[in-house]
């Protein structure tokens, strides 16, 4: 398994040290997550999210009417970096 | 005494029990102070939890103090609302008195993963309180509280109440909104509730539970009067017991605590009966696929932009991505996320993700066959009791392991609850763990009640707080 790279695509700066702690613990893991292989699991249907069958029955959208909103005061009352009413970030390019 | 009299006290004792337990991240006194006068000079006084005092896990929304998740990346972040459980509880005159210690991210099972120091359990203070809700616990358990709220994605609620010797119920998937509970893993999170009793959790659980607009996921399901159900003769109820899951990995003293607690419930009347689920030895391999991918989708929002801790010095936005989560997040949090970037990458998500999926299924499925059966099931909560602090943490596996018995009430959606039934020779709780079918939280709580009834625990924590 390569961590390093499991790590960038995760946008995960690790270090060396964390390469050598996660690289055994993850593959002990991983080795243990298989015992599923034993399974034939080749006709039988994917459980896809949670929803119980009632749950499922009253899952429903909202009307698509515009409502209220937290604003933008309140949207950027938290950010670490903000200005003239938007998020601040380091340059993307 | 008053409601603000009651509330100072409790407040007091949050503080004291505090600097030794590490139950509470935050106790909020000037808000609490204020809300029990608020509730006292009320004329309402029908509200079902007039002047409760409330403990809530920090990954629970409130916009009157932080929600840290126990973790780094978002530190002193206050939300800008409350979760739909905390204004129901509020909405029914409960206070909350603080926001409670947990393992990052709710991810862990002995809240040593919390950014903010370990939790110590009241029973034996170098022993965990379980986890991943183990502040919430704790804050019952030594008596500060009555009730908190916490969360269960594998048994965040369950596993701790076993080792902090309290009741701990995790309802039906959509029978409480999450609405303001910070995701971990979508498909299984569920808000759950800690008591010193089943009736408890049942006046909050009639409080909380319920369909909400905020969340579709919750269902348009009656709320039953959990309150007044708690005392139905459990005459001729029948308690399954899947015997296979008696073996390998169990502790001899919860096994044999476990065992008494089965004939006790047929001495009050109730039929025991032998059922099986033979997939459910692969429920924390089916877990721990499942969970890590969904956490790995859910925690990408947590990236310096919006919200919480950003770190410094970055030349580009990737660099800032990129060190505000290598600085912002702990260690199990990053094994996590990137277990599960593996099992969804492209080429190993047939193998892992996708047939995890159709594990789950056949988890399901053994339910629904050893229901037909009979109204619940009966296990042990959590293999062992409270183990000592520093004795799994280098080793993951090993404690992802102490949710063998409790995961997968959450994979199948069904409700689960964990009742004190002995203590150990080394005076440690054990739990007795109940799952029932959809919706059956009046039942659970209902054989729970009658066993605390017939064979309470009888005893308290080494730290509690004193009358």
């Amino acid at each position: 398994m390569d961590i390093k790279k499991i790590a960038k695509l995760a946008h995960l700066e690790i270090t060396e040290e964390e390469v050598a702690l996660y690289t055994p613990q993850m593959a002990s893991i991983v080795g243990y997550v298989e015992q599923l292989n034993e399974l034939d699991t080749e006709n039988i249907e994917p459980a896809i999210g949670g929803l119980t069958p009632e749950g499922a029955a009253t899952d429903t959208i909202r009307a698509d009417v515009p409502h209220e909103s937290l604003g933008q005061k309140l949207a950027l009352d938290q950010a670490p970096s903000a200005v003239e009413g938007h998020f601040q970030v380091p340059k993307v390019l | 005494m008053t409601i603000c009299s009651e509330i100072e006290k409790i407040l007091n004792n949050a503080e004291k029990l505090n600097e030794t337990l590490n139950s509470f991240l935050t106790v909020e006194r000037e808000y609490a102070t204020e809300r029990a006068a608020e509730v006292e000079n009320s004329a309402n006084e029908n509200q079902p939890l007039r002047g409760v005092a409330i403990a809530v896990k920090d990954n629970i929304c409130t916009s009157f103090s932080q929600t840290s998740c126990g973790s780094r990346i978002l530190g002193n972040y206050r939300p800008q609302y409350n979760a739909t459980a905390v204004e129901k509880l509020s909405n029914a005159g409960a206070i909350v008195v603080g926001k409670t210690n947990m393992d990052e991210f709710a991810m862990g099972s002995s809240n040593e993963n919390s950014a903010f120091g370990a939790v110590k359990n009241p029973w034996n203070l170098a022993r965990v309180p379980g986890g991943s809700s183990g502040g919430s616990a704790v804050a019952v358990a030594s008596g500060v509280v009555r009730a908190a709220l916490g969360s269960e994605t594998g048994g965040s609620v369950r596993q701790p109440a076993s080792f902090c010797g309290i009741v701990g119920l995790k309802p039906t998937y959509g029978r409480i909104s999450r609405f303001g509970l910070v995701a971990f893993a979508s498909s299984l999170d569920q808000i759950g509730i800690f008591g010193q009793t089943s009736e408890d959790v049942a006046k909050v659980l009639g409080v909380v539970a319920g369909r909400d607009k905020n969340d579709s996921t919750t269902a348009e399901v009656k709320v039953n009067d959990y309150v007044s159900e708690l005392s139905n003769d459990i005459k001729g109820k029948r308690i399954g017991i899947p015997r296979a899951l008696f073996g390998e990995g169990l502790d001899e003293k919860v096994r044999s605590a476990v065992e008494k607690s089965i004939e006790n419930y047929r001495s009050l009347g109730a039929e025991i009966v032998d059922v099986k689920l033979p997939n459910s030895k692969y429920s924390i391999a089916v877990y721990y696929i499942l969970a890590t991918a969904e956490a790995s989708s859910n925690l990408a929002r947590f990236d310096g932009v919006r919200y919480g801790f950003r770190a410094e010095g970055s030349h580009d936005l990737r660099e800032m991505y990129m060190k505000t989560r290598e600085e912002g997040f702990g260690a199990e949090v990053k094994r996590r996320i990137m277990l599960g970037t593996y099992v969804l990458s492209s080429g190993y998500y047939e193998a892992y993700y996708a047939r995890a999926q159709k594990v789950r299924t056949l988890l399901k499925q053994d339910f629904s066959n050893a229901f037909e059966n009979c109204d619940a099931i009966l296990t042990p909560t959590a293999p062992t009791t409270a183990f000592k602090i520093g004795e799994k943490s280098d080793d993951p596996l090993a404690m992802y392991l102490s949710d063998i018995y409790t995961c997968s009430a959450n994979l199948a959606g069904i409700p689960g609850i964990s009742v004190p039934c002995g203590l150990s020779s080394e005076g440690l709780p054990i739990g007795l763990q109940l799952q029932g079918r959809n919706w059956s939280e009046n039942l659970l709580l209902n054989l729970a009640h009658a066993y605390e009834q017939e064979f309470p625990l009888g005893a308290k924590p080494e730290i509690s707080v004193t009358e």
